[in-house]
């Protein structure tokens, strides 16, 4: 009985996944702008910034090494509000309504659109990484510790992912979500270790940036990328991720289940 | 067997509205019920309900037997609703979206596919199978929407006002579409703004107006409870409204109502129409009022609100789900295809 609704949760998961997916493909704009803002990002910041980071910068350690594994999580943290959007205007079109009238698991909807967003994420990631190749980012450990990069990107943004979740169906309209996104991403995403070493931040805002989840995920990954100590942000990193989840997938859930 | 459909005393808020004021309903397998009444009245609420989208506040309600709230799952199974918008992916295309909700109603891959195959023959989408969603005209969508309620053959089917803002031809479709299902033994509960549809496809309406039922029977009854047919004058000129007021009431059949139009009453004629029309013309000639117009017709859903509740129909606090049409007076249907968004 048990194991029967579980196969069937993962089937309704699976079937809605490939429904959001399917929006990504069908929509070559989204997919378009979603590859070209981020590669964007990296060639403005490492030719605009490069110059006056790269002092401040460990020696031997180029910006555009630097910088690339942070504008991963930058340009996760800022689609992240794509999932209150895609929810909010489900919401809207009466779309969830139909979801919520069926007999399927109430928890695919959700499931079902974070995990679309963390394929098109890992997916958006590997261009980023191979437009970083071309204006002389590399890989520096092995090819395990650049899928490990990649994937604890993913995982980060999983988790924040669910945020958004909770965000859209409080939001209700996309516009909103739009809004209410951007005004909690923008500060974490710049208070954070993600452009610049947390070190040469005023000491109030360093403290704070140190202890955000943001700055744990980009020193993982940059760990991971091109050296350095991975075991303890990456610990942070899990942890944080492990606590995002934990807070936000049954609040989710609870709320899904008393929408209007 | 217990009814299809059972409501005892239901009530709803939201914060300080209170949308549905304990309201009792019935429906037996196998029938239609008409519930009726203005945007806002509650017809969206007690459906959200009835569909298990909405905990009620107060009361319980029943689908073949199954609680709403705690059974809610088991209810999903024996249900469909279709909402008042076409809830349809307007990327995918019209054979994705019934071949997706199939997969989602636990209809194996091939199941999903004929019945998604067979729903877009039955509802005249063939054509246009395999477009986006988003391409298709406000009917198109409407019948879309349907065809994904049906794909398990539910026994229960709730449709909100299914045919609001559609035209005429699209709006005889759905028709006909409802009269087959029931046919074939489907129990529905729709919810409509207008008498005629009621009157058309329910066996009993249930009239409902600031979450409160205030009259159940069947078309015939509610009409009749309204008077049959309605003699409607209109002055040429406002001042004679009072005295033409006097002169119908001095008839002695009924008490002239005055209209939203400043110019106009309505007089209940509920048994000989045609005489009833040469008595009150005579008796406005004698008093030599201008008259600019004078008609016998059918009750329409004002006159029953006018009846019921003294007061007619309007929109109540500002109705959450409902493209805003208005009641139109003359029971016509809006004429007009929803633009493709």
């Amino acid at each position: 009985m048990t194991l029967e609704r579980l196969r069937w949760s993962a089937s309704d998961c699976l079937v809605v996944a490939v429904r959001n997916l399917r929006h990504f493909t069908r929509q070559p704009q989204l997919l378009l702008f979603s590859t070209i803002q981020p590669i964007m990002f990296v060639v403005l910041f490492s030719y605009v910034f490069g110059g006056s980071v790269g002092r401040s910068l460990p020696r031997g350690v180029e910006y555009e090494e630097f910088l690339l594994p942070g504008i991963f999580i930058q340009s996760v943290s800022f689609r992240a509000t794509q999932t209150a959007i895609g929810l909010a205007e489900d919401m809207q079109r009466g779309v969830i309504d139909r979801f919520r009238s069926m007999p399927m698991a109430r928890s695919a909807v959700m499931a079902g659109r974070t995990i679309a967003d963390l394929v098109r994420n890992l997916f958006v990631i590997v261009l980023m990484a191979a437009a970083g190749y071309v204006i002389g980012f590399r890989f520096q450990e092995g090819a395990g510790e650049a899928v490990g990069s990649i994937l604890v990107v993913g995982l980060f943004s999983f988790a924040l992912s669910w945020i958004f979740v909770f965000v859209g169906l409080t939001a209700r309209a996309p516009e909103a979500a739009q809004s209410a996104g951007f005004v909690a991403i923008f500060p974490l995403v710049f208070a954070s270790s993600i452009f610049v070493p947390v070190e040469t931040m005023p000491s109030w805002l360093a403290g704070f940036a140190a202890i955000s989840p943001v700055t744990a995920t980009a020193d993982a990954a940059r760990a991971l990328a091109i050296g350095g100590d991975v075991a303890e942000p990456l610990a942070r990193t899990l942890l944080w991720c492990a606590a995002i989840l934990v807070v936000f997938v049954p609040l989710c859930v609870w709320r899904y289940r008393r929408l209007r | 067997m217990p009814p299809a459909v059972e409501a005892q005393d239901v009530v709803k808020r939201f914060g300080e509205t209170t949308a549905l004021r304990g309201v009792d309903l019935e429906v037996q397998a196998g029938t239609v019920l008409g519930l009726l009444g203005p945007n806002g009245a509650g017809k969206t609420t007690m459906v959200r309900v009835l569909a298990t989208l909405l905990v009620p506040d107060g009361g319980r309600a029943s689908v073949l037997g199954h609680d709403v709230v705690h059974e809610a799952q088991r209810v999903r199974e024996l249900i469909a609703l279709t909402g008042q918008f076409a809830a349809v992916d307007e990327i995918l295309t019209g054979r994705e979206n019934l071949r997706m909700f199939g997969r989602l109603f636990r209809l194996g891959r091939r199941e999903a596919e004929r019945r998604a195959g067979e729903l877009l023959e039955r509802f005249d989408l063939a054509d246009a199978a395999d477009r986006p969603a988003r391409t298709y005209s406000g009917g198109m969508r409407r019948r879309l929407d349907l065809a994904s309620s049906l794909l398990t053959r539910p026994p229960i089917l709730f449709l909100d006002e299914p045919t609001t803002g559609l035209d005429p031809r699209s709006r005889n479709q759905i028709w006909e579409v409802v009269r087959e299902l029931v046919r074939a033994g489907t129990t529905l509960l729709l919810t409509t703004q207008h008498l005629e549809e009621a009157d058309l496809l329910a066996d009993r309406i249930a009239v409902i107006d600031h979450g409160r039922l205030i009259a159940q029977g069947t078309g015939d009854e509610l009409k009749d409870s309204v008077g049959g047919q309605m003699i409607e004058v209109t002055v040429a000129d406002p001042a004679d409204r009072e005295r033409a007021h006097q002169a119908l009431h001095s008839l002695g059949c009924g008490e002239p109502q005055p209209t939203e139009v400043e110019r106009q009453l309505t007089l209940p004629a509920a048994h000989d129409g045609v005489a009833m029309m040469s008595e009150a013309s005579r008796a406005l000639q004698e008093t030599g009022i201008a008259v600019s117009d004078l008609a016998l017709r059918r009750p329409t859903l004002d006159d029953v609100f006018l009846t019921l509740t003294g007061r007619p129909p309007e929109d109540e606090a500002p109705a959450v789900q409902g493209d805003g049409h208005h009641l139109s007076r003359e029971l016509a249907f809006a004429e007009r295809e929803e633009p493709p968004r």
